[in-house]
Protein backbone atom coordinates (compact mmCIF):
# COMPACT_ATOMS: atom_id res chain seq x y z
CA UNK A 1 0.00 0.00 0.00
CA UNK A 2 1.45 3.34 -1.06
CA UNK A 3 0.85 6.16 1.37
CA UNK A 4 1.77 9.80 1.36
CA UNK A 5 4.16 10.40 4.21
CA UNK A 6 5.34 13.90 3.31
CA UNK A 7 4.98 16.60 5.95
CA UNK A 8 1.54 18.21 6.16
CA UNK A 9 3.02 21.63 5.35
CA UNK A 10 3.96 20.72 1.77
CA UNK A 11 1.00 18.53 0.90
CA UNK A 12 -1.59 20.19 -1.31
CA UNK A 13 -4.85 20.31 0.68
CA UNK A 14 -7.61 22.53 -0.58
CA UNK A 15 -10.83 23.42 1.20
CA UNK A 16 -13.73 21.10 0.44
CA UNK A 17 -17.18 22.65 0.21
CA UNK A 18 -18.99 19.41 1.13
CA UNK A 19 -16.96 18.88 4.30
CA UNK A 20 -17.21 22.53 5.38
CA UNK A 21 -20.99 22.75 4.96
CA UNK A 22 -21.49 19.34 6.57
CA UNK A 23 -19.36 20.23 9.58
CA UNK A 24 -21.05 23.63 9.90
CA UNK A 25 -24.42 21.85 10.20
CA UNK A 26 -23.12 19.09 12.50
CA UNK A 27 -21.25 21.14 15.10
CA UNK A 28 -24.28 22.78 16.85
CA UNK A 29 -25.93 19.38 17.28
CA UNK A 30 -22.73 17.79 18.59
CA UNK A 31 -22.33 20.59 21.16
CA UNK A 32 -25.99 20.39 22.17
CA UNK A 33 -25.60 16.64 22.67
CA UNK A 34 -22.48 17.18 24.78
CA UNK A 35 -24.32 19.66 27.01
CA UNK A 36 -27.24 17.21 27.29
CA UNK A 37 -24.91 14.40 28.34
CA UNK A 38 -23.29 16.61 31.01
CA UNK A 39 -26.63 17.86 32.34
CA UNK A 40 -28.21 14.39 32.52
CA UNK A 41 -25.06 12.64 33.69
CA UNK A 42 -26.17 11.90 37.22
CA UNK A 43 -29.19 9.76 36.36
CA UNK A 44 -28.54 8.39 32.88
CA UNK A 45 -25.52 7.02 30.99
CA UNK A 46 -22.85 9.60 30.38
CA UNK A 47 -21.57 12.28 32.67
CA UNK A 48 -19.03 15.02 32.92
CA UNK A 49 -16.20 13.11 31.28
CA UNK A 50 -18.15 11.78 28.31
CA UNK A 51 -19.98 15.05 27.71
CA UNK A 52 -16.71 16.94 27.98
CA UNK A 53 -15.09 14.66 25.42
CA UNK A 54 -18.03 15.18 23.03
CA UNK A 55 -17.78 18.98 23.47
CA UNK A 56 -14.01 18.89 22.98
CA UNK A 57 -14.44 16.70 19.90
CA UNK A 58 -16.60 19.38 18.30
CA UNK A 59 -13.66 21.79 18.46
CA UNK A 60 -11.33 19.07 17.15
CA UNK A 61 -13.73 18.56 14.24
CA UNK A 62 -13.64 22.31 13.59
CA UNK A 63 -9.83 22.23 13.56
CA UNK A 64 -9.81 19.30 11.10
CA UNK A 65 -12.49 20.54 8.69
CA UNK A 66 -11.37 24.19 8.55
CA UNK A 67 -8.01 24.92 10.17
CA UNK A 68 -6.49 25.55 13.56
CA UNK A 69 -7.14 29.31 13.36
CA UNK A 70 -10.91 28.79 12.98
CA UNK A 71 -10.99 26.53 15.98
CA UNK A 72 -8.98 29.04 18.01
CA UNK A 73 -11.32 31.86 16.97
CA UNK A 74 -14.28 30.08 18.58
CA UNK A 75 -12.36 28.80 21.61
CA UNK A 76 -9.41 31.04 22.44
CA UNK A 77 -6.35 29.90 24.34
CA UNK A 78 -7.20 32.22 27.23
CA UNK A 79 -10.74 30.79 27.50
CA UNK A 80 -9.22 27.33 27.28
CA UNK A 81 -6.86 27.95 30.20
CA UNK A 82 -9.63 29.58 32.27
CA UNK A 83 -12.03 26.69 31.59
CA UNK A 84 -9.50 23.99 32.41
CA UNK A 85 -8.45 25.53 35.70
CA UNK A 86 -11.95 26.57 36.77
CA UNK A 87 -13.17 23.03 36.12
CA UNK A 88 -10.54 21.60 38.45
CA UNK A 89 -11.31 24.40 40.93
CA UNK A 90 -15.06 23.57 40.93
CA UNK A 91 -14.32 19.89 41.52
CA UNK A 92 -11.84 20.33 44.37
CA UNK A 93 -13.70 23.37 45.72
CA UNK A 94 -16.88 21.34 46.15
CA UNK A 95 -14.95 18.59 47.92
CA UNK A 96 -13.10 20.98 50.23
CA UNK A 97 -16.30 22.92 50.95
CA UNK A 98 -17.97 19.69 52.07
CA UNK A 99 -15.02 19.04 54.38
CA UNK A 100 -15.09 22.62 55.72
CA UNK A 101 -18.78 22.55 56.73
CA UNK A 102 -18.32 19.37 58.71
CA UNK A 103 -18.47 16.32 56.43
CA UNK A 104 -15.90 14.23 54.66
CA UNK A 105 -14.15 15.23 51.39
CA UNK A 106 -16.82 15.14 48.63
CA UNK A 107 -19.54 14.17 51.13
CA UNK A 108 -22.29 16.26 49.52
CA UNK A 109 -24.89 15.74 52.22
CA UNK A 110 -22.80 17.97 54.51
CA UNK A 111 -23.63 20.94 52.23
CA UNK A 112 -27.06 20.90 53.87
CA UNK A 113 -25.51 23.17 56.52
CA UNK A 114 -25.18 26.00 53.93
CA UNK A 115 -28.61 25.84 52.30
CA UNK A 116 -31.28 23.57 53.75
CA UNK A 117 -32.54 21.32 50.97
CA UNK A 118 -32.20 17.97 52.69
CA UNK A 119 -29.24 15.57 52.41
CA UNK A 120 -30.78 13.49 49.61
CA UNK A 121 -31.38 16.54 47.42
CA UNK A 122 -27.86 17.78 48.13
CA UNK A 123 -26.29 14.47 47.09
CA UNK A 124 -27.98 14.79 43.70
CA UNK A 125 -26.99 18.45 43.39
CA UNK A 126 -23.42 17.75 44.52
CA UNK A 127 -22.90 15.11 41.84
CA UNK A 128 -24.22 17.57 39.25
CA UNK A 129 -21.83 20.35 40.39
CA UNK A 130 -18.85 17.98 40.31
CA UNK A 131 -19.87 16.68 36.86
CA UNK A 132 -20.03 20.28 35.65
CA UNK A 133 -16.47 20.86 36.83
CA UNK A 134 -15.26 17.65 35.20
CA UNK A 135 -17.04 18.59 31.98
CA UNK A 136 -15.41 22.04 31.83
CA UNK A 137 -11.93 20.67 32.47
CA UNK A 138 -12.22 17.77 30.03
CA UNK A 139 -13.62 19.98 27.24
CA UNK A 140 -10.67 22.35 27.51
CA UNK A 141 -8.02 19.64 27.87
CA UNK A 142 -9.31 17.51 24.97
CA UNK A 143 -9.32 20.50 22.61
CA UNK A 144 -5.88 21.68 23.70
CA UNK A 145 -4.41 18.15 23.45
CA UNK A 146 -5.32 18.04 19.79
CA UNK A 147 -4.17 21.61 19.11
CA UNK A 148 -0.81 20.96 20.73
CA UNK A 149 -0.27 17.63 18.96
CA UNK A 150 -1.33 18.83 15.53
CA UNK A 151 0.64 22.09 15.56
CA UNK A 152 3.74 20.89 17.38
CA UNK A 153 2.97 23.17 20.32
CA UNK A 154 3.26 26.58 18.62
CA UNK A 155 -0.48 26.90 17.75
CA UNK A 156 0.55 28.36 14.43
CA UNK A 157 -0.37 25.93 11.68
CA UNK A 158 -2.40 22.80 12.19
CA UNK A 159 -2.71 19.65 10.10
CA UNK B 1 -26.70 -11.64 26.64
CA UNK B 2 -27.10 -13.38 23.28
CA UNK B 3 -24.18 -15.77 22.93
CA UNK B 4 -24.13 -15.69 19.13
CA UNK B 5 -23.61 -11.90 19.11
CA UNK B 6 -21.10 -12.25 21.94
CA UNK B 7 -19.09 -14.83 20.00
CA UNK B 8 -19.15 -12.77 16.79
CA UNK B 9 -18.01 -9.61 18.59
CA UNK B 10 -15.28 -11.39 20.54
CA UNK B 11 -13.93 -13.03 17.37
CA UNK B 12 -13.85 -9.70 15.56
CA UNK B 13 -12.16 -8.03 18.55
CA UNK B 14 -9.39 -10.66 18.54
CA UNK B 15 -8.96 -10.37 14.77
CA UNK B 16 -8.72 -6.56 14.96
CA UNK B 17 -6.28 -6.70 17.88
CA UNK B 18 -3.93 -9.12 16.12
CA UNK B 19 -4.20 -7.16 12.85
CA UNK B 20 -3.25 -3.95 14.67
CA UNK B 21 -0.06 -5.55 15.94
CA UNK B 22 1.04 -7.04 12.62
CA UNK B 23 0.23 -4.13 10.28
CA UNK B 24 3.35 -2.31 9.09
CA UNK B 25 1.65 0.94 8.05
CA UNK B 26 1.00 3.15 11.08
CA UNK B 27 -2.05 4.92 9.64
CA UNK B 28 -3.70 1.63 8.75
CA UNK B 29 -2.88 0.24 12.20
CA UNK B 30 -4.51 3.31 13.78
CA UNK B 31 -7.68 2.83 11.78
CA UNK B 32 -7.89 -0.88 12.64
CA UNK B 33 -7.33 0.09 16.28
CA UNK B 34 -10.26 2.48 15.99
CA UNK B 35 -12.39 -0.39 14.68
CA UNK B 36 -11.19 -2.46 17.65
CA UNK B 37 -12.31 0.29 20.03
CA UNK B 38 -15.71 0.49 18.40
CA UNK B 39 -16.16 -3.29 18.63
CA UNK B 40 -15.21 -3.11 22.32
CA UNK B 41 -17.86 -0.38 22.67
CA UNK B 42 -20.47 -2.71 21.13
CA UNK B 43 -19.31 -5.47 23.47
CA UNK B 44 -19.68 -3.26 26.56
CA UNK B 45 -23.13 -2.12 25.43
CA UNK B 46 -24.12 -5.71 24.77
CA UNK B 47 -23.02 -6.69 28.28
CA UNK B 48 -25.14 -3.89 29.76
CA UNK B 49 -22.38 -1.44 30.74
CA UNK B 50 -23.76 1.51 28.79
CA UNK B 51 -21.65 4.08 30.63
CA UNK B 52 -18.39 2.31 29.82
CA UNK B 53 -19.56 1.80 26.23
CA UNK B 54 -20.18 5.55 25.93
CA UNK B 55 -16.69 6.32 27.22
CA UNK B 56 -15.16 3.77 24.85
CA UNK B 57 -17.03 5.21 21.86
CA UNK B 58 -16.08 8.84 22.57
CA UNK B 59 -12.52 8.42 23.85
CA UNK B 60 -11.39 5.16 22.30
CA UNK B 61 -12.92 5.32 18.86
CA UNK B 62 -13.21 9.09 18.55
CA UNK B 63 -10.64 11.32 20.17
CA UNK B 64 -7.71 8.94 20.65
CA UNK B 65 -7.81 7.96 16.96
CA UNK B 66 -7.59 11.65 16.05
CA UNK B 67 -4.68 12.13 18.46
CA UNK B 68 -2.86 9.16 16.91
CA UNK B 69 -3.45 10.47 13.38
CA UNK B 70 -2.29 13.96 14.39
CA UNK B 71 0.89 12.43 15.79
CA UNK B 72 1.51 10.20 12.76
CA UNK B 73 1.06 13.09 10.31
CA UNK B 74 3.93 14.95 12.02
CA UNK B 75 6.35 12.08 11.43
CA UNK B 76 8.22 11.10 8.27
CA UNK B 77 8.89 7.63 6.95
CA UNK B 78 12.69 7.86 6.75
CA UNK B 79 14.90 9.56 9.32
CA UNK B 80 16.77 12.60 8.05
CA UNK B 81 20.25 11.78 9.36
Amino acid sequence: MKTDHSLPQDRPIGPSLIIEVGVRIMIPFIQLFGLYVIAHGHYSPGGGFQGGVVLGASFILMAIAFDLKTSLRFFSLRANAVMASSGVFIYTGTGVLCALVGGMFLDYSALDAILTLGPVEWRSMGVFIVELGVGLAVTAIMASLFWDLSSGGDMDKGL
Amino acid sequence: MIWQIDLLLLTLVVICGVTTIFLKDLLAATLVFSVYSFLMCLLWAEMGAVDVAFTEATVGAGVSTMLFIATILRTTRRSKD
